[in-house]
């Protein structure tokens, strides 16, 4: 009850606030409209000089958006969205009130999970509509790739939110985080283009692997195994931490 | 009858700060109970405390018989709470906030009539950020009533609020306890606890310095009575036996009488037992600002 009524006005307030609809939704619509105009969707034909992953550019860089809307959700959005409640004392009032600790996180990952389905329907239908992408060919291992996925920002989300402490940082942070992931995790430029040092950054980074996990079975290349298992260390590490070090106040 | 609140001996500290430092006091069912101190005294880590919000270091606290700490879902369910410095989102919206809050609490009571009751009618489809303070401090107050409670928590809920709207939120804490529930006011205005408060506690640097019913601490506290008028009868020498007058000082037909207790009346029953009925006769009006400053002065002066 408590659940569904806060995940309910959750997802009013998140309709309300211009902010997390332009990052989470509208930003990573914009890069696709930049990238798809800048590298088209002819794929490469000679193979050392592919950068694609032998696709077309714009059938590479789909499923790479669904990840990215997930970044934005787990690094910006909730981390700012719970820090702003925890400075504000709106957590305080949650628990004086005895809102449940599983409501109010619960909730938010709803609202991710969400968010990370409709940026994700809107990128493909858009993108098929626009440059005639095609959809996932293997759609059976990316459900399950994609729940990984957009669980595991939901949970970094939560951390962030618990660590930094004011709304400000939250979001200087976040947005730093968006910004560098968006460009070394295979999300702006491809990997293959990118220097050993930027790589090897670029591996330290979540969306990194959540865009090979969802790259793979979208283009066919069966389940990323190792990146499954990056992602859902990402996830288990963090539940740890928010278990850790959450903070009403 | 069964205490509302019973603390006894609450201590807390951070760090080095001692904020809490042995506080003990009961709250009688129905009464409003005020704590007045100034900023950084230990009000609000007090009623945190007591709320389990916070931890103390040691001491207990019963809430109608109930541990908070040992049983905190009971303690939530009959205590309500406007928590100093906590906001709702932005935009939330009044009839929303209302909705929700209600929806946690088991027995809640039916929000459309605390929001008629609070004068948030008109406001229902108001964003929370775009409320005047006051109506915020009534939207609050309101969730803090949302659960039925016997016993809810004010900290400093007119602070910030234009003198008209305090006078409002005055009302309205009397119309709270009106209606049975009992109060614990925390405030450092003065007027507010001498306007509202049955009895109260004044607390400075963590302690309880004084405790009892506004006029009680007044009379105790605020120094010497004064009881003024004007009359031409040369021998007042008779005055000075009358009862709680220490002395009388005179300059021509202006007399002053200091002295203690309710000066007023014994001076006037002796002034009309003589014959003298003076049309000017009043009394210096104390109040618990005098009782406070004499009493934190007072108390300074020990520590330093
Ligand atoms: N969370 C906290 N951490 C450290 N010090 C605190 C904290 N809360 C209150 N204090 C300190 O404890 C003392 C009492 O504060 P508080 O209970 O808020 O007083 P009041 O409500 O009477 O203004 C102050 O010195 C304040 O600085
Ligand atoms: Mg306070």
């Amino acid at each position: 009850m408590a659940l569904r009524k806060l995940t309910w006005v959750e997802l009013k307030l998140f309709t309300r606030d211009p902010l997390s609809l332009v990052f989470t939704l509208a930003l990573p619509f914009f890069f696709l409209v930049v990238l798809n105009g800048v590298f088209g969707n002819e794929p490469e034909i000679d193979p050392v000089e592919d950068v694609w992953r032998g696709v077309g550019p714009a059938d590479y860089y789909v499923p790479a958006y669904l990840g990215l809307v997930m970044a934005a959700v787990g690094v910006l959005s909730m981390p700012v969205r719970l820090a702003t409640y925890r400075e504000s004392g709106v957590l305080r009032r949650f628990r004086a009130s005895a809102m449940p600790l599983w409501a109010v996180l619960g909730s938010q990952i709803v609202i991710a999970l969400l968010t990370s389905v409709v940026g994700a329907v809107s990128i493909t239908i858009a993108s098929a509509l626009i440059y005639d992408t095609g959809f996932p060919t293997d759609v059976a291992l990316l459900v399950p790739a994609f729940f990984l996925a957009a669980l595991s920002f939901a949970a970094l989300g939560v951390v962030l939110g618990s660590v930094l402490p004011t709304a400000r940082s939250a979001q200087g942070a976040g947005i730093m985080l968006f910004f560098v992931m968006f460009l070394l995790s295979g999300s702006g430029p491809p990997r293959d283009v990118l220097s050993d040092g930027m790589r090897t950054v670029g591996n330290a980074l979540p969306l990194t692997h959540v865009v090979t996990l969802l790259q793979d079975p979208w283009l066919g290349f069966g389940w990323a195994t190792s990146a499954s298992l990056v992602v859902a260390g990402i996830l288990v590490g963090s539940v740890a931490l928010s278990i850790r070090f959450f903070r009403w106040e | 009858m069964e205490n509302a609140l019973i603390v006894d001996g609450l201590r807390k500290r951070y760090g080095h700060t001692t904020a809490v430092d042995g506080v003990s006091f009961e709250v009688a069912p129905g009464e409003i109970f005020g704590i007045l101190g100034e900023n950084g005294s230990g009000k609000t880590t007090t009623v945190e405390c007591v709320q389990a919000l916070r931890r103390a270091d040691s001491g207990s606290v019963r809430v109608f018989g109930v541990d908070p700490q040992a049983d905190r879902a009971r303690l939530r369910s009959i205590v309500g709470s406007q928590l100093q410095e906590s906001e709702l989102p932005d935009r939330l919206r009044v009839w929303e906030a209302l909705d929700l809050f209600s929806a946690i609490s088991p027995a809640s009571a039916d929000w459309r009539e605390l929001l008629a009751d609070w004068g948030l009618a008109d406001k229902r489809d108001t964003a929370f950020a775009s409320l005047s303070g006051g109506q915020r401090q009534r939207l609050l107050v309101a969730l803090a009533l949302v659960n039925r409670p016997r016993l809810v928590f004010l900290d400093e809920m007119t602070t910030g609020l234009d003198p008209s709207a305090r006078r409002v939120a005055w009302d309205l804490i009397d119309e709270i306890r009106a209606r049975g529930t009992t109060v614990v006011l925390v405030t450092h205005f003065m007027d507010e606890a001498e306007r509202l408060c049955d009895r109260l506690a004044v607390f400075q640097r963590g302690r309880i310095i004084a405790e009892g019913t506004p006029p009680g601490l007044v009379d105790a506290h605020a120094g010497e009575a004064a009881v003024f008028f004007t009359t031409d009868l040369a021998d007042l020498s008779w005055l000075a036996d009358a009862q709680g007058v220490e002395r009388i000082e005179r300059t021509g037909s202006h007399v002053s009488v200091r002295g203690t207790g309710p000066l007023l009346a014994y001076t006037a029953a002796a002034l009309v037992a003589h014959g003298i009925a003076p049309t000017d006769l009043r009394s210096e009006r104390r109040s618990l600002e005098d009782a406070f400053l004499a009493l934190t002065t007072a108390e300074a002066e020990v520590a330093t």
